[in-house]
């Protein structure tokens, strides 16, 4: 199953558009989108609106690979999963977010090796046409690196 | 949630903005404030007020917060009630610092930043990232 998450504030309509254009072109049954309040609905592909954080964990668990905004949220959680994901960020330009903070997490996590990114809409249909082979290759321990504990443990007793 | 280990051996009061986070904290202290954004006027004051119920209800000696208005009014708000104060800027935040992580410097005992470009004298000091 590929779950696509848009996270629960604001719609992602281009995003979730171009996953259900691909899904009919390529006769893929296998996908599930949380749409968040969108105008666009998909034709193609199972969807609903919100999940509640247990649904949302446990929709994650099943998938075999997450397609997602480039919220910091979405992207940690598949990474602590060990789950692949490939992201695609929301611009402001576009009003899909009040700034470009996507873009700047986007570029971060993919410079860092750790997450694909898709740029724009013929961008995502392309990656997706490669999502089978997309693997995790590193996962994320459940806490904060070891540096910034010690800090914070050091602060607390000081 | 990423933080826990640093609490160890510390009593806990999660404050967050929907209640449905609270199975993630089993049998753990979890009080629940609004969440606002800057331009709901009537929204912040209920908000702040919120937070200041709390932090005068559990009278904590540390407040810490990784982000967002709320956690602002926390920082600020704890800070005037005398409680040593942490705020760790969000890992959203890659290429400044957001509007809260920006104007709480002052009132941040600790103020630090997860992105190493961002550390500033008299600034953000960066210790690592919540990765």
């Amino acid at each position: 199953m590929i779950f696509v998450t848009v996270g629960a504030q604001m719609p992602f309509d281009r995003m979730v558009k171009a996953v259900d254009e691909w899904a009919a072109a390529r006769k893929r049954a296998d996908v599930f989108a949380q749409i968040g309040p969108a105008d666009y609905v998909p034709r193609h592909v199972k969807w609903t609106r919100f999940l509640e954080p247990d649904d949302f964990l446990a929709r994650y668990r099943e998938a075999s690979v997450i397609v997602a905004h480039a919220g910091t949220g979405s992207i940690l959680q598949a990474l602590e999963l060990g789950k692949p994901i490939l992201v695609m960020p929301r611009r402001a330009a576009l009003r899909e977010t009040r700034n470009d903070h996507q873009v700047a997490t986007a570029e971060r996590f993919q410079s860092l090796g750790r997450v694909p990114v898709a740029w724009d809409a013929t961008d995502l249909a392309q990656a997706l046409d490669r999502i089978d082979g997309l693997s995790s290759e590193k996962t994320l321990g459940p806490y904060a690196s070891t540096q910034l504990i010690t800090r914070l443990r050091r602060f607390l007793d000081e | 949630m990423r933080l826990r280990p640093a609490f160890e051996g510390h009593q806990v009061v999660y404050v967050t903005v929907s209640e449905t986070y609270r199975s993630h904290v089993p049998g753990e202290k979890l009080r629940v404030v609004p969440d606002v954004t800057r331009w709901d006027r009537v929204g912040l004051v209920k908000c702040a007020a919120r937070v200041l119920g709390v932090l005068v209800a559990e009278r904590p000696d540390v407040v810490i917060s990784t982000g967002a208005l709320p956690g602002f009014f926390g920082i600020v708000l704890g800070k005037s009630l005398g409680c040593r104060t942490i705020w760790v800027d969000s890992i959203a935040n890659v290429e400044e610092l957001s509007m809260s992580g920006a104007k709480v410097g002052p009132f941040a005992d600790l103020w630090l930043t997860q992105w190493r470009e961002l550390e500033r004298a008299g600034g953000p000091e960066y210790a690592g990232a919540i990765l």
